[in-house]
């Protein structure tokens, strides 16, 4: 009979419109929305009904691998001054595909001879397509992906050139951003270093 | 090809033609070099004679220190098996080759654009127009001593980047019109296109006043403009129709608004700079265009992924089909009026997908993903339980859900049965690729035709159906999601422990000299790269066969004789993104 097939079609429609009703049931009293369990569950393989977030008063939790913006990473001293991991070699602005990165290597005033650290670097944001390269390819860990995403400015030209000030953020705010990577590479630098301490011991 | 077959090819080939087809005997080359002038009787012998019925690509390369154009052509037997490649080469300065669109009519869109970006004319072609750029144009940008308004260097890294990086905002240096050439007496107010006048001329007759319809009415043919601008065209794509009342009775497709010449940028880049760009193609399938891009540079470099990277590979290539697909069919029906809610019903389920490669890629989209000889990052433990949970529990169930509410739709099939039928022999000829091929009765799948990666472990069927039509290929499609599903749980019940990188990461990787296609079955049709190194870091020739600008090829064979409001349909069932089209 001509139809059957647009009314098993509907009732697929009327399903789907009464599930968030039935969702709603199961989180009477918590509230199906502005409830970060709820949330979690609406968003995973067990979800049903309105998949929708309700941005901004709801966010999604965003994976440890997510990737926004660069950011540099620094060490705090006990005594409250930084240092920067990074060592200014080059290779984050050497891989960047759309060569967004700027880096000024430091000079000893005196010889003239390079030092390890970097006097400028500035990412420009409106050019970065968060690829993610050069993190990856960093070999001190210094330049770390960001998971912050709300970006947004009403001035391109000043606010969207990020200098070094900007970009630097903590060991330990990367820390809390990638507990399972930072821990991964804490354990192989401490492995590297043990390693240097026998060999000398050896000697 | 086994080396006896080669063997056998090349001695008929040089029996039937003595002295214009010789070997490619360059080092990291193959295939064979062709005499310009025999070049259209070669290739109807392959055609005709030994089954090589499928051109699947045709592009150029600028050998600009041998003052050499070369123009590439792929062939395929569309029984399966390896690809037998072609070279046509021609002086520089005055680059024409014969036209093959007389024996593959689906040489037509890639001659233009040869054509356009690299300026090799193709005589015999019947409509050698730009196809990407606008017809104001100055020059053929592919050509190595080409340079574009912000050109700052031939390849990256860029000095200016380290050690004194001097930040600035290339537009603050660059003011637009530097390097920028116009003709002397050009006036923009002035000016007329002169290719838009081609475009309606080639459309064919528009008889205004006293034309006559097939009825014997007096009639008027009028032009009409679907797009750029449009809501049905998936992008800025742009259809000119001549119509004769609803009836279509020209149609030419107009692309390039999204062109930013990626290939071109691809040459500047390093070979490992050119992953991420690959994402920017077909941005919903960013995974397959990687997939292609490494196949491609690893066969250059001659280096394998090991066992669990292979198998991350091809999870993570069914995931995008069953996404690419899901979503096509959401856009399809959109194009059929059922304005977006059988669309957000299947993004639901692409949501849970695309969580797993953000939290695998770090980025939904643009995964950037691959490394040349294996993948980025081992797939964590709990998004694998993920897709187990999904291809296993989910995903067939809301397939399941997909075709009841859509398959035996009366409206569906009444706008979609019989509309837009693409013949066995019109979808070869035009190399059509992928499920548009398939649906019209050809079993060509390159994960079962010339087999990469590991896809001849697995158990899995190629959809096919025989009527051509917008409706079967939304049944190919679907069916495809199934089997998709079905290599996933093959692939996530065995796929082993290990390493998932051959060698140590390395930011700029060590690449021979020599050429390589690789090609996969990505969701939309057959993806290929070819690519030339000179060993140098950047890739001298950097191509992309792009299913959705080859597939459209057919539209107009597929359009005619149909209602205006169809055509909509048919563009939506061959699923075309613009980032891949217009390149």
């Amino acid at each position: 009979m001509y139809g059957i097939g647009l009314i098993k079609g509907l009732g697929v429609t009327i399903k789907h419109f009464l599930e968030t009703y039935v969702d709603d049931l199961r989180w009477l009293g918590r509230g199906r929305y502005y409830n970060e369990d709820a949330l979690k569950i609406r968003q995973s393989t067990e979800a049903r009904g309105v998949f929708t977030v309700q941005y901004p008063e709801e966010k999604l939790s965003v994976p440890e691998e997510f990737r926004y913006i660069p950011f540099l990473v620094y060490e705090e001293n006990p005594d409250g001054t930084r240092e920067d991991r990074c060592t200014s070699c080059g290779i984050c602005s050497k891989v960047c595909p759309p060569q967004c990165i700027w880096i000024v290597r430091s000079n000893d005033p005196e010889t003239g001879r390079p030092i390890p650290a970097p006097t400028e670097f500035y990412i420009d944001i409106d050019i970065c397509m968060n690829c993610g390269l050069c993190a990856e390819y960093c070999p001190f860990d210094a330049i770390k992906m960001d998971h912050v995403y709300e970006l947004a400015s009403y001035e391109r030209s000043s606010a969207h050139i990020y200098n070094k000030e900007r970009l630097s953020k903590p060991a330990s705010y990367y820390a809390e951003i990638r507990p399972k990577n930072y821990a991964r590479e804490e354990a192989a630098r401490a492995e590297k270093e043990a390693l240097k301490a026998a060999k000398k011991k050896k000697e | 090809m086994t080396e006896k077959e080669t063997v056998q090819l090349q001695d008929t080939l040089e029996e039937k033609f003595p002295g214009a087809i010789t070997r490619d005997e360059r080092q990291g080359y193959e295939g064979y070099i062709v005499e310009t002038a025999k070049l259209v009787e070669i290739a109807k012998s392959l055609r005709d004679d030994m089954g090589y019925d499928y051109l699947s690509s045709v592009t150029g390369v600028d050998y600009l220190p041998d003052d050499k154009m070369e123009v590439v052509y792929h062939l395929y037997r569309s029984a399966g098996g390896p690809a037998l490649t072609l070279k046509v080469q021609t002086p520089r300065d005055d680059s024409v080759v014969p036209s093959l669109v007389s024996i593959y009519p689906g040489a037509d869109f890639q001659e233009r654009e040869a054509w356009d970006l690299l300026g090799i004319r193709f005589e015999g072609h019947p409509d050698l127009r730009r196809i990407l750029l606008w017809d104001g144009f100055h020059g053929h940008p592919l050509r190595k001593d080409w340079q574009e308004p912000f050109f700052e260097a031939e390849g990256k890294p860029f000095k200016s980047r380290w050690p004194q990086g001097e930040i600035r905002r290339i537009e603050d240096t660059h003011p637009f019109g530097k390097n920028v050439h116009y003709p002397s007496e050009f006036t923009p107010e002035g000016w007329v296109p002169e290719g838009e006048a081609a475009l309606y001329s080639s459309l064919g007759k528009i008889d205004h006043g006293n034309g006559n319809n097939k009825q014997g009415l007096e009639t008027d043919q009028i032009v009409v403009n679907l797009g750029p601008q449009h809501p049905s065209t998936h992008g800025v794509f742009r259809m000119v129709v001549t119509l004769d009342g609803e009836e279509i009775v020209g149609l030419k497709p107009v692309m390039g608004y999204l062109h930013r010449n990626h290939e071109k940028i691809g040459e500047r880049n390093t070979y490992l700079m050119n992953m991420p760009f690959t994402d920017r193609l077909d941005y919903l399938c960013s995974m397959s265009n990687n997939f292609g891009y490494a196949l491609a540079v690893e066969k250059l470099m001659g280096i394998k992924p090991p066992e669990r990277a292979e198998y991350i590979r091809v999870i993570m290539a069914e995931l995008t089909r069953v996404v690419n697909h899901i979503w096509a069919i959401g856009f399809l029906l959109n194009d059929l009026g059922a304005f977006f809610t059988p669309m957000l019903y299947v993004i639901n389920e692409r949501e849970l997908i695309l969580d797993i490669f953000e939290a695998v890629s770090g980025s939904r989209m643009m995964c950037n993903y691959f490394r040349f000889g294996g993948v980025a990052r081992d797939i964590p433990e709990d998004a694998l339980e993920t897709i187990k949970i999904l291809v296993n529990e989910r995903l067939p169930r809301k397939v399941d859900e997909l075709d009841l509410y859509l398959t035996g739709n009366e409206i569906v099939q009444t706008r979609a049965i019989g509309v837009g039928v693409l013949t066995k022999q019109q979808a070869l000829a035009n190399s059509a690729a992928g499920p548009v091929l398939r649906a019209s009765g050809v079993p060509y799948d390159v994960r079962r035709a010339d087999p990469y990666s590991i896809y001849d472990r697995f158990d899995f069927d190629v959809v096919v159906r025989y009527n051509g039509d917008v409706y079967d290929r939304y049944l190919v499609r679907l069916e495809e999601i199934r089997q998709s599903l079905r290599i996933l749980k093959q692939a996530v019940e065995s796929i082993p422990a290990g390493e998932i990188q051959t060698g140590k990461p390395q930011y700029q990787v060590r690449v021979p000299a020599g050429e390589a296609y690789g090609r996969v079955e990505a969701p939309k049709g057959e993806l290929g790269f070819y690519v030339v190194s000179n060993g140098k870091p950047n890739p001298w020739r950097y191509h992309v066969r792009a299913p959705s600008f080859i597939n459209l090829t057919p539209l107009e064979e597929m359009s005619i004789g149909q209602k205006i409001a169809d055509v909509v349909a048919i563009l939506g069932s061959i699923d075309i993104v613009l980032g891949e089209t217009d390149r």
